[in-house]
């Protein structure tokens, strides 16, 4: 009887699994061709575009290695990638600390929960043009609101999106004030560590300080660390806030057709996407641009890594956890 | 540690349970410092707005001024900027952008979520890994082939290729939907399997009922990602002013009207309020799909 089961399959299971592999097939299908077309055929053409020389309107033009060479040359790139690479350690440090901050007060409050936690998390749904504009307002020098209240102290504004050392961290600004994404992400996380830790913390006499410091951030740290990976990829990926931000601080009347406002002031907002979308489709130097995306592939590929081996980890901490 | 993360996140707690203690004087004050710093926070984040809207109502000559508070609330001021630009056919085009996306999602995503959370094959975690290798990827990284292609095509300079890819494919949609579906226990496939159900029978009449928090989840996200992208529109409808979407025209409308501080946060105050009406109306479906993919990410 056992023996039948394990020796061939009856008809009906094998159809009832041709089936299955239709089904399977049937529901992937969109998703398979959308992945084809808008992933991996680009992926492929980007790398082969990044050899040649084309513009668009003639036919690409194979020149080897010259757009990898010309990068050490282009003082414009190296002037990109260290802004990028700024955001990417400032921002990644200020945002996971300030979100961290904000869950963690929230999490703390007895009343009034809801409506904090709101007021923190809405901004973050603002269109990033949108946010952009309020900073760029509120910001302003001369009788702008954050002037006006430093005035009150005696203290004067930085001229925040038109002085170069100062147009960066005004974008940090606005990025900080977006994050109410990670915010609720970490908050969750809090709230979900077993309230049993925090007593025998306490029975052992730890303070409040010293109950977050070693039973909080440990037990967090998984989400702490998802929230580092997410913010370099949000770093990596800056582009509307530099453009909007330098076109504003610019006063340039035509953000489509000009040039002169990308990475206003001084080249400081000039991140490595907004080059990467002024050489391919301002000068329509698509070859470059090509490269560029190359190396901005090679380096999100390394961040993605990294996420995707910790969630490996979670999921195989699952499938052997007691809890799970 | 791990059991927290593969809980289905619960809807954030209003209040903390905490033990009950005795008060003392020191708890009081920790009380009040606390509720005070979390009240600062609060207003931190909504002063930006409160600046914006006191602005916009002012008049022309204050907006330039250093004044907090308007003098005469102008409130036609808000009337008053669809006539200094089209901004009614940015709203159609945004409209347009953000509700096919979301259609074509539901469509394309729903189906492959399923097979990825409850169907078992070959390749599956391959699929899903590459699903993820898809959400990381910095949307400039394929600019150049794709435009070149709809270029081709002559749909360049029209929302088609923002809209199509999502009849097909969203990386994110997909993912966070996996992420609901797998909340939902597997018994309940396998019961209505039994019961002769089709896979599609399944979804459509089992998965599909029970994961709708989530479906509605995604589909805001969805619809407030479209609405709010720039890059997409940047790069497809740029050169074509008639088909621009708000975000695309927000940031022109202040360098064209750069001393008109009033009329520009009329704007950009006017851009803001879908995204808050959809909160307002869907508060735990936000809080619940944003918990999602931090924790279960």
């Amino acid at each position: 009887m056992t023996a039948t089961l394990g020796a061939r399959p009856a008809p009906g299971r094998g159809r009832a699994r041709a089936r299955h592999r239709l089904a399977v097939l049937g529901f992937m299908a969109p998703a398979i061709i959308g992945f084809v077309l808008f992933f991996l055929y680009p992926l492929i053409a980007t790398v082969v575009f990044s050899f040649t020389k084309y513009d668009l309107i003639n036919a690409p033009e194979f020149t080897g290695l010259d757009n990898y060479t010309f990068m050490f040359k282009d003082p414009l790139l190296i002037k990109a990638i260290t802004n990028t690479l700024w955001f990417v350690v400032v921002l990644t440090i200020a945002r996971t600390v300030f979100a961290l901050g904000v869950a963690s007060v929230i999490a703390r409050l007895k009343t009034g929960v809801g409506l904090i936690r709101t007021l923190c998390y809405l901004p973050s749904l603002a269109p990033p043009v949108a946010a952009t504009l309020v900073f760029f307002m509120v910001m302003r020098p001369n009788g702008g609101p954050l002037d006006t209240f430093l005035g009150w102290f005696g203290v004067d504004a930085p001229l925040f999106f038109s002085d170069p050392a100062w147009a960066k961290p005004g974008i940090t600004a606005i990025m900080l004030w977006i994050s109410g994404d990670l915010m609720i992400i970490i908050l969750a996380a809090i709230l979900d560590v077993p309230q049993e830790q925090y007593e025998a913390a306490e029975l052992d006499g730890a303070g409040p300080v010293r109950r977050w410091w070693h039973v909080t951030l440990p037990t967090i740290s998984p989400v702490l660390l998802f929230g580092i990976v997410n913010s370099v990829i949000l770093a990596l990926q800056l582009f509307t806030q530099a453009v909007v931000a330098g076109s504003a601080g610019s006063g340039a009347a035509d953000a489509t057709g000009s040039t002169k406002y990308l990475g206003f002031p001084d080249n400081s907002t000039l991140t490595f996407p907004v080059y990467l979308y002024t050489q391919g489709f301002r000068y329509f130097d698509m070859g470059y641009a090509a490269a560029m995306a190359t190396v901005l592939f090679v380096i999100s590929f390394a961040v993605t890594i990294v996420l995707v081996q910790r969630m490996r980890k979670n999921s195989t901490a699952e499938e052997g956890g007691p809890g799970a | 540690m791990t059991a927290t993360l593969t809980k289905p996140p619960v809807d954030v707690p209003a209040e903390p349970e905490q033990p009950r203690r005795k008060r003392s004087t020191g708890s009081f004050l920790n009380w009040v410092a606390t509720h005070a710093i979390g009240l600062a926070l609060g207003l931190m984040f909504a002063t930006p707005v409160v600046f914006v809207f006191l602005t916009a109502v002012m008049s022309d000559n204050q907006a330039f001024t250093a004044d907090l508070w308007p003098r005469e609330w102008h409130w036609e001021n808000f009337v008053e900027v669809f006539d200094k630009a089209p901004l009614f056919q940015y709203l159609v085009n945004s409209l347009t952008y953000s509700l096919l996306a979301t259609l074509g999602m539901l469509i394309s995503s729903i189906p492959a979520a399923y097979a990825l959370a409850k169907l078992k094959w070959r390749g599956r975690n391959v699929a899903f890994i590459l699903v993820i290798g898809a959400m990381m990827l910095p949307p400039q990284v394929v600019a150049v082939p794709l435009y070149d292609t709809w270029s081709s095509l002559g749909l360049t300079g029209s929302l088609v290729p923002l809209i199509a890819p999502y009849f097909l494919f969203d990386a994110f949609s997909i993912f966070l939907l996996r992420q609901f579906m797998l909340t939902i226990p597997q018994s309940y496939v396998d019961a209505a399997r039994v019961d002769g159900c089709s896979e599609f029978q399944a979804l459509v009449r089992i998965i599909v009922p029970m994961a709708k928090p989530g479906i509605a989840a995604t589909a805001l996200f969805c619809f407030l990602f479209t609405w709010n992208d720039y890059f997409g529109p940047l790069l497809y409808t740029g050169e074509v002013k008639d088909q621009w979407t708000l975000s695309l025209a927000l940031a022109t409308f202040k360098g064209m009207h750069i001393v008109q501080w009033n009329s520009s946060m009329a704007v950009t105050f006017l851009t803001m309020i879908p995204a808050v009406v959809l909160f307002v109306f869907a508060q735990k479906s936000f809080v619940k799909g944003i918990t999602f993919t931090g924790v279960k990410g």
